[in-house]
């Protein structure tokens, strides 16, 4: 491997920088709604790096990652809720309402969920793979809108953040920093992931399946275990933005979510390591300011999508730091 | 529970079916000839259902208005073909999902631009108003006993245009050997207008037809296109008479699950939770089926040949 300093690595300095600079100069400026932008973009950036563990290096288009964002937002929101009724969760376990607890039973459940839903999906390929994981994540929105123990459609409100210890994260500056260090613990695990014998064995299951069988590797477990990674920090993000909303609904766990967290990965260039923070920054940007300008600001979002998947090909990372690099 | 609440159920069930086949019809050919995902088929339903209650409404007469919902989703699928889609056969799925959930976002966002957010209404034609006497007592609603013949009727005029005309050779001609029917001097790209025209008017039509029923408003296509997915993916995809069976599948169970849970879980559950339990277990029943066919039969029950 070259130790030449790249373009996409300047690239990639450059984004994380920049997400990190711009949330401390508002919060200096006493603008505390950047920080909260800032936020937003964060954890959708993370929601989709774990998506790109899937998509971008395994090559499984999920439709369904809203199941797993959802969920994580759901594990947060009934946690929370117990504990601020004082109600034990069942067989008398108390709840908490400490973020890392909730992080790991977050993780913990999508990682279950994931792995039937994923023997499943996994059988089939192509077409089939996006319309079922596509058809699973309604069947969890479906369980969940008709669920009324937890608010069924309405959602679950949050109605004091979370804690962590020793942070007091009511102030939008240290939910960010959170945040942001868990996107970073992401994109370092995506990297490590990409670049081990794992990730070597995910790329040629992406690449040619049949070859990897060859030599000895059973593709199928490969790919449920990037599946499940994938889907557990999807789930991560999930809580956090239950969190930074104070809000959990089925909304979390719709197909729209599941198409918008694609979107930030096309936007930002599939399978590179800073696609998913690029595309989130461009996604939440455009929503910010078309939103501003207009109401019907999906049209244009709409309109901007379909010029870059025919006419952009790689996305906004491809166009910064060009063609991705092998070796 | 009586004789007649059952039948009543299974003719909802097989009205259910038979609106999921003309959608999933049209999505599975699509399929099946060009090799495209079509999100945005969910938008042409939507369309139709536009189109035919805003002429019905301005000519007073739903036939004019169901003719005009044909029109518009084959317009509108056509052009969307030759603007849009023609650019995404040889891309992979990924780039199909996202280009057509942009269309969704378009539509969408379009149509309520015209139309306003709030719901329009269709009213039956009274030709169709009134009940019709079910065996063992009972009413059932002709305008929906209608929309199940025009069902079987578009299954046959289907059928028949695939096995018995010169563009039904080529539709399935396409099928098996895309290259290979362009080589022999077929206008393939004709064709996939027309096949996807013809998808997005029973799309169109099957919005229309349920506009009656339901209110037509942004986003009603979007459930039905889930549906129609689960559909396909049972009857697999490509297949026409997968399409069906899987139609009327999922139109049943999805309608008879509804009926039926509550009553059998009255039998073992106390009846506060019978409620909750039996409301959720339907909600998520052809998804279960969907993932019970898919561990035995991983390409669907009718898979064409890879």
């Amino acid at each position: 491997m070259r130790q030449t300093v790249t373009r996409e690595a300047i690239t990639n300095a450059g984004l994380a920088l920049l997400l990190l600079v711009v949330p401390l100069a508002a919060s200096v400026m006493d603008e505390p709604f950047y920080v909260t932008l800032a936020t937003r973009i964060a954890v959708l950036a993370l929601a989709a790096v774990g998506l790109n563990i899937a998509l971008g290096l395994g090559g499984l288009v999920s439709f369904g990652h809203a199941a797993f964002f959802g969920l994580g937002g759901y594990a947060a929101g009934i946690l929370a809720t117990h504990a601020f009724n004082a109600e034990p969760l069942f067989l008398g376990i108390p709840a908490t309402t400490s973020m890392p607890a909730i992080w790991l039973v977050a993780v913990v459940v999508c990682g279950l969920v994931a792995l039937p839903i994923g023997a499943i999906s996994l059988r089939t390929s192509g077409v089939y793979f996006i319309m079922i994981t596509l058809a699973f994540a309604q069947m969890i929105y479906y369980f969940a809108i008709s669920w009324p123990a937890y608010g069924g459609q309405d959602g679950l409100s949050i109605y004091v953040r979370n804690t962590f210890p020793g942070v007091n994260t009511a102030q939008p500056l240290p939910f960010f920093l959170i945040c942001y260090a868990l996107l970073l613990l992401g994109l370092a695990l995506f990297w490590a992931l990409s670049g081990s014998r794992f990730g070597a064995a995910l790329h040629a299951a992406r690449q040619n399946a049949t070859r990897l069988a060859a030599v000895g590797i059973a593709p199928f477990n490969i790919r449920l275990t990037a599946f499940a990674i994938s889907a557990m920090i999807t789930g991560l993000a999930g809580a956090l933005f239950a969190d930074l909303n104070r809000f959990t609904s089925p909304s979390m766990l719709s197909w729209h979510m599941s198409g918008e967290l694609i979107v930030l990965i096309i936007l930002g260039g599939k399978g590179r390591l800073f696609g998913p923070v690029a595309g989130a920054m461009l996604y939440v940007l455009f929503e910010f300011a078309l939103g501003g300008i207009t109401e019907r600001w999906q049209l244009f979002l709409g309109l901007i999508l379909l010029g870059v998947v025919l006419f952009a090909r790689g996305g906004l990372m491809g166009l910064v730091a060009g063609k991705e690099r092998y070796g | 529970m009586s004789t007649a609440l059952l039948i009543e159920q299974l003719l909802n069930g097989l009205q259910l079916g038979v609106m999921l086949f003309l959608m999933a019809a049209g999505l599975t050919l699509i399929f099946g000839v060009m090799g495209l995902i079509n999100l945005a088929h969910g938008s042409f339903y939507m369309a139709g259902a536009f189109a035919c209650a805003t002429v019905a409404a301005a000519t007073g007469s739903f036939w004019i208005g169901l003719i005009a919902s044909l029109i518009a989703a084959a317009a509108a699928g056509a052009i969307v073909e030759m603007a849009v889609i023609r650019r995404l056969y040889e891309r992979d799925h990924l780039d199909q999902v996202l280009a057509t959930f942009a269309l969704i976002l378009i539509f969408s966002e379009g149509t309520r631009w015209l139309f306003g957010s709030f719901p329009l209404y269709l009213d039956i034609p009274p030709l169709l108003q009134g009940a019709v006497p079910l065996p063992g007592g009972g009413q059932y609603q002709l305008y929906r006993l209608a929309i199940i013949g025009v069902g079987i009727v578009v299954a046959i005029g289907l059928y028949l245009l695939i096995s018995r005309t010169r563009l039904g050779m080529r539709i399935r001609a396409g099928e098996s050997d895309r290259e290979m029917i362009a080589a022999l001097g077929v206008d393939i790209s004709t064709l996939y207008t027309v096949v996807f025209a013809l998808g997005a008017a029973l799309a169109g039509l099957a919005g229309a037809l349920v506009g009656a029923l339901q209110s037509v408003q942004v986003g009603m296509g979007e459930p039905v296109l889930i549906l129609a997915f689960v559909v396909i993916v049972i009857g697999g995809i490509g297949s026409i008479k997968g399409a069906l069976f899987g139609a009327v599948l999922v139109g049943v169970v999805d309608t008879m699950g509804r009926f039926l849970l509550p009553q059998a879980l009255s039998l073992v559950l106390p009846p506060s939770q019978t409620a909750l339990i039996s409301g959720a277990l339907a909600s998520m029943l052809i998804y279960i089926v969907m993932a019970l066919i898919l561990a035995f039969r991983p390409t669907g029950l009718f898979a064409a040949q890879p």
